[in-house]
C-alpha cells in the first residue's frame, strides 16, 4: 500500500454547522501536500481529525493503514504535527521542552542535538520559550515534529506570520524532511508557499475541496484564461483575452508603432481560487 | 511506574522551580511557620497552635490551587493536545501530577511537623492526617482545573473553594455559628484530628471524614467523565 494517508467522504459538524463536508483526498507515501484555504475554511479543524484529536461525525480516515480513531502508542511514534498555536512550555528552555518530548517516548536525548543544530536554535538550547521570539518558537515547534522521525509530518500553517528570513529557512527544513521520504500533509494562507513546496495542493473552501492537483497542472488547466496585456506609448492599457483572433489586432497596434510594452499574464492560484469561489483569498 | 508519569514528574520539577505562583504555594505556610513559632509566645497559647492552624491551611490550599492552576495552564496554553499526540492518557497525567503536588506538599508538612515539635508517633500521625488532607484538596482542586478552560475561570472557582477549606477551622475557633457549618467540611475536621493527637478518633469524625471522602471523589469522577481532558 502506497497511501499515507486516506480520507473517504469524510464530514465533520460542530453543532448543527456542518465544517466539512464529504472530503474525499488521499496523500501518497513521501508526497508532500498543501492544504489551502482561508481563514476558518476547516484546515485545522481536518489536522484535529487525523491525529485523533477530535472524533469526526461521518465518513472514514485512514493513518498509515488504521483509523485516527484507533491509534496506540506505536502508531502516534510516527507521526510528527506543529499544531498552529505551538504549544510549548513558556517556563521550560528549548533543551528541556525537547527533552520532555523524548521521555515521554521512552527514547534518549542523542537525538535533540542534531535537531536543534539543524533548526539553528543550539545557541539557545538554555533560554526558556518565554524569551523566544515568534520565529524562534516555531522553528522549536518543527524541531519537536521531526524529532522523532516521523513518517508523516503534519504542519499546520508553519510560517504564518513570520519574516522572509525564517520563512526561507522553514521552507528548506520542510524540503529536507521531504527528500528524506517523510510525507508531508501542510495547511497554509499562502499561495506561494504551497507553489513553491508542494507536490499536490487542494483548495479547501467553506469544508468543500473545490479543486485537487500538481500546482503546476491547475494552472496549465486554467491556461485558456491567459490575458495579454498591453501597454501603448500613449499611456493606454489594453487587456485582451488570449484568443487567435486578438493577434490581428495587436499587429496592428505594432505596425503602428504604438507598443511601449507587451506581456502575458498566467493564471496563478490566488486568481484560480477567486475564480472557483467568487471569494478573495485573505492572508 | 511509566515512562509517561517519569516523564510528566520531571517536567513539574523543572518546571516549579520557575513557576513563582506555584512555589510560594509550596512554601509560603512551610516558611511561616518557621518565623511564627520561632518568634512569637503568647501566654496561655494552645501547644503546636501555629504549626496546626498554619497546616490546615496549607492543606486547604497548597495542593488545590496549585492542582488547579497547572491543569488549566496546560488546557490554556494548548500543551495538553501534545501530551495526547504522545498517546499520554489523562489518568496518567493526573496521577504524575498527584504524585509530584503531594509529595512536595508532604515536604512542607514534614518540615511544620518538625518544627511544631512533634516526634515520634505524633509526627506520624500528623503526617498522616496532612495526607488525607492533600488528597482530598488535590482531588478538589484537579477537578476544578479540568472543568475549566482556562486560568481565569480556574482561579475564579478555585480560591472560593480554597477559602472556604482553609479559613473556616481558624474562623470557626472565634465563631459558635461557623462552627455549625464548618464542621461539615474536611478541614475542620482535620483540625479537630491534629488538636487531639493523642485521643481516638470520634465516630463523628470518622464519618463525616468518609463522607467527604467519598462526595469528593464522586464529583472528581463526574467531572472527569464528563469534561474529558482529551479535547
Ligand atoms: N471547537 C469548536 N467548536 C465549534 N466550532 C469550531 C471549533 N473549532 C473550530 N470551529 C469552527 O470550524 C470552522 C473551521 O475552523 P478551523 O480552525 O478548522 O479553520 P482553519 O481553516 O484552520 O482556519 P485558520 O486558517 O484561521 O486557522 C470555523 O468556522 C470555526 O469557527
Ligand atoms: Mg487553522
Amino acid at each position: 500500500m502506497n497511501k499515507a494517508i486516506i480520507i473517504k467522504d469524510l464530514s465533520h459538524f460542530f453543532g448543527e454547522v456542518e465544517v466539512l463536508s464529504h472530503l474525499d483526498l488521499s496523500v501518497d507515501k513521501g508526497e508532500l501536500l498543501g492544504l489551502l484555504g482561508p481563514s476558518g475554511a476547516g484546515k485545522t479543524t481536518l489536522i484535529h481529525i487525523l491525529t485523533g484529536q477530535l472524533k469526526f461525525t461521518k465518513g472514514n480516515c485512514c493513518i498509515l493503514g488504521k483509523s485516527p480513531l484507533n491509534m496506540a502508542g506505536e502508531d502516534y511514534k510516527q507521526i510528527g504535527i506543529m499544531m498552529d498555536n505551538l504549544g510549548l512550555y513558556e517556563r521550560m528552555s528549548c533543551y528541556d521542552n525537547l527533552k520532555f518530548y523524548q521521555m515521554l517516548d521512552g527514547k534518549r536525548k542523542e537525538n535533540i542535538e542534531p535537531v536543534l543544530k539543524k533548526v539553528g536554535l543550539w545557541e539557545a538550547r538554555k533560554t526558556q520559550i518565554m524569551h523566544l521570539s515568534k520565529g524562534m518558537k516555531n522553528r522549536l515547534a518543527f524541531a519537536r515534529a521531526i524529532l522523532r522521525q516521523p513518517k508523516i509530518l503534519f504542519l499546520d500553517e508553519p510560517t504564518s506570520g513570520l519574516d522572509p528570513t525564517t520563512v526561507t529557512a522553514i521552507h528548506q527544513m520542510i524540503l529536507e524532511e521531504k527528500h528524506r521520504g517523510t510525507t508531508i500533509f501542510l495547511t497554509t494562507h499562502n499561495m506561494h508557499e504551497s507553489e513553491k513546496l508542494c507536490d499536490k495542493i487542494a483548495l479547501l473552501n467553506n469544508g468543500k475541496i473545490v479543486e485537487y492537483g500538481n500546482p503546476n497542472d491547475i494552472c496549465r488547466r486554467y491556461n485558456y484564461k491567459k490575458k495579454i496585456n498591453i501597454h501603448l506609448k500613449n499611456g493606454q492599457d489594453i487587456v485582451f483575452d488570449h484568443t487567435r483572433e486578438i493577434w490581428e489586432v495587436i499587429k496592428t497596434y505594432f505596425i503602428n508603432d504604438e507598443v511601449e510594452t507587451i506581456h502575458s499574464t498566467e493564471p496563478n492560484l490566488e486568481n484560480i481560487f477567486m475564480e472557483l469561489t467568487g471569494r478573495k483569498f485573505d492572508i | 511506574m511509566t515512562n509517561h508519569i517519569k516523564a510528566i514528574l520531571w517536567k513539574q520539577l523543572k518546571d516549579t522551580i520557575k513557576n513563582k505562583n506555584i512555589f510560594i504555594q509550596f512554601v509560603m505556610f512551610p516558611c511561616l511557620t518557621i518565623l511564627m513559632e520561632n518568634t512569637i509566645h503568647i501566654e496561655n497559647m494552645p501547644e503546636h497552635f501555629f504549626t496546626n492552624l498554619f497546616a490546615i491551611m496549607y492543606t486547604g490550599m497548597a495542593p488545590l490551587t496549585s492542582a488547579t492552576a497547572v491543569i488549566a495552564e496546560e488546557k490554556e496554553k494548548n500543551t495538553l493536545c501534545v501530551l495526547q499526540l504522545c498517546n499520554v492518557k489523562a489518568f496518567e497525567y493526573l496521577i504524575g501530577n498527584a504524585i509530584y503536588i503531594i509529595s512536595i506538599c508532604m515536604i512542607g508538612s514534614f518540615v511544620m511537623g518538625l518544627t511544631g515539635g512533634y516526634a515520634g508517633t505524633a509526627l506520624l500521625k500528623f503526617m498522616l492526617i496532612m495526607f488525607l488532607g492533600h488528597c482530598c484538596s488535590f482531588l478538589l482542586g484537579a477537578a476544578i482545573g479540568v472543568m475549566s478552560k482556562n486560568q481565569m475561570t480556574a482561579t475564579s472557582i478555585g480560591v472560593p473553594v480554597m477559602m472556604i477549606l482553609s479559613f473556616l477551622p481558624m474562623l470557626s475557633t472565634f465563631n459558635e455559628t461557623i462552627k455549625k457549618f464548618s464542621k461539615f467540611i474536611f478541614s475542620e475536621q482535620l483540625y479537630i484530628l491534629v488538636n487531639n493527637l493523642t485521643e481516638n478518633i470520634t465516630t463523628e469524625t470518622g464519618f463525616i471524614l468518609t463522607c467527604n471522602f467519598v462526595l469528593i471523589i464522586i464529583f472528581f469522577l463526574i467531572t472527569y467523565k464528563n469534561v474529558s481532558l482529551e479535547s
